[in-house]
């Protein structure tokens, strides 16, 4: 591993970021989009002070996933992952470019909806306003890990692609948001609680819900991380150097 | 560095699986310093799976490959070979010499290396531009330039002229011709006869077996023949007889 590959690999990643200036303005505004929409369709503080919470939860993950499993698979297929696995390039220089150049975008994601939200929406926080930006950014963390774990799995992207409602759906059902995750079949509770979007959603609540997040909240906010980084080193796990 | 006088590139009964069936049968030759090597044969015969085999990308199945007198594939010789793919591994969404600088700064080359590579092929006048705007032959100068940062003891290059026009592919061979004066080692593969005179030495593949391993004049001697078209179409009868 290296610091300058690292962070010359991030660099690359955001300058191509920025030669596709749709989807940084797609990125960074439907989710604010989405939150103004919903904000609208509730028409009532307290549905969507309920819902808010969730939706930083959930796009910040989702358009990671979606993103970096794209990206990586478009390595893999255009023949710039075969040059750069016969350079002195360390797996994780890769990944974790990829994490820090998204991660970035995430920020840019999350700060948005967050400011929208918390003036013009009228969200209230009762406590400071770290804990949220830093699940939301755990959450986009998880989001590039699963992406790129995924991409090794799909050979096109159409594949790719449908991985989202594979990874996505299951995790919403089963997160507590619809259905409270105690009033779940013993079996379904046992699914969730071993994906790490239950984690995400319940330290996302703490987060804006308590004035001072506590001893759950960080426990939650460890899942999330250590999900993360198990999702990382898998993703590092499917790079081969060499391929048939 | 060690092995300096050993060749570049020693194999030894290669053998590599694709797809479940043997697609290189045992391949056994050495390539040496300071020349270009042609591999010469049609499309399919396993030229760029052996050119894989020797980056240390390729997964084999059998035999030995040595490069620059380490096992291919090691770590320290990823600074060592420069490889160019058939269809250009670049950025598509970055210009040029932003695929150059990133390449660079990976490699740990020179600053102003991307600068000289792009002089080197003749792509200093498209720097600025989108890989995805690039025509094919410009496309795959840009994958040759990166395969040159860092100047490399041994360039593994795959076709490298397709598309070219004739000028171009004067130039380029020039290039070759003018960096193995310099020491750098070149594997180049090729399915285009003429190209092959322009090489020290020539390996001939087909269907995943070496049919001929010299300097072209030799083959043409051995085949009784001036045309080096004709020679391969002999070095076949040859074999079939065999």
């Amino acid at each position: 591993m290296s610091l300058a590959i690292t962070l010359a690999t991030a660099r690359r990643i955001m300058t191509q970021l920025r030669h596709d200036r749709r989807t940084v303005a797609l990125m960074v505004l439907v989710p604010t989009l989405v939150m103004i929409l919903l904000y609208y369709v509730m028409d009532d503080e307290r549905a969507f002070g309920h819902w808010a919470p969730i939706l930083l939860c959930v796009f910040p993950f989702l358009v990671m996933f979606l993103i970096t499993s794209i990206a990586t698979l478009r390595e893999r297929t255009s023949g710039t992952l075969e040059r750069l696995m016969a350079m002195p390039l360390g797996r994780l220089d890769l990944l974790l470019g990829y994490g820090l150049a998204f991660g970035l975008a995430a920020c840019a994601q999350v700060a948005l909806a967050l400011a929208v939200s918390l003036t013009w929406l009228g969200m209230d926080l009762p406590g400071p306003l770290w804990p949220l930006v830093l699940v939301a950014l755990l959450n986009a963390l998880l989001g590039t890990a699963l992406g790129l774990l995924c991409s090794a799995f799909a050979r096109t992207e159409f594949q790719a692609v449908q991985f989202m409602p594979i990874v996505m759906i299951p995790q919403i059902l089963l997160g507590g948001i619809l259905v409270p995750r105690g009033q779940m079949a013993t079996l379904l509770e046992w699914i969730s609680d071993v994906l790490p979007m239950s984690y995400a959603i319940e330290a996302m609540a703490h987060a804006v819900a308590d004035a001072d997040p506590g001893g759950e909240f960080w426990r939650d906010v460890v899942v999330v991380a250590g999900s993360a980084v198990l999702a990382l080193l898998l993703g590092a796990a499917t790079l081969r150097r060499r391929t048939s | 560095m060690m092995n300096l006088s050993g060749p570049a590139i020693a194999v030894r009964d290669l053998r590599v699986v694709r797809g479940g069936a043997e697609v290189l049968h045992g391949l056994t030759f050495e390539v040496p310093r300071g020349q270009v090597t042609g591999l010469l044969g049609p499309s399919g015969c396993g030229k760029t799976t052996l050119m894989r085999a020797v980056v240390g990308v390729q997964i084999v199945s059998g035999g030995e490959v040595s490069v620059l007198g380490e096992p291919a594939g090691s770590a320290g010789l990823r600074r060592r070979i420069g490889y160019s793919t058939q269809s250009p591994a670049v950025y598509r969404d970055l210009t040029v010499l932003e695929n150059l600088r990133y390449f660079a700064a990976v490699l740990g080359a020179p600053k102003d290396d991307p600068e000289r590579v792009l002089a080197e092929v003749g792509l200093a006048g498209a720097a600025g531009r989108l890989a995805s705007t690039l025509s094919g032959g410009q496309l795959g100068r840009a994958g040759l330039a990166a395969a040159l940062l860092g100047r490399p003891e041994l360039l593994v290059l795959d076709e490298p002229t397709v598309g070219l026009d004739p000028v171009l592919r004067q130039e380029l061979w020039t290039l070759f011709h003018r960096l193995a004066e310099g020491g750098t080692t070149i594997l180049v593969s090729s399915h285009v006869m003429d190209e092959a005179a322009r090489c020290e030495r020539l390996i001939v593949l087909r269907q995943g077996e070496i049919l001929a391993d010299d300097t072209p004049d030799a083959l043409r001697a051995r085949t009784r023949t001036t045309d080096l078209e004709e020679a391969f179409l002999r070095l076949i009868e040859e074999r079939a007889a065999a």
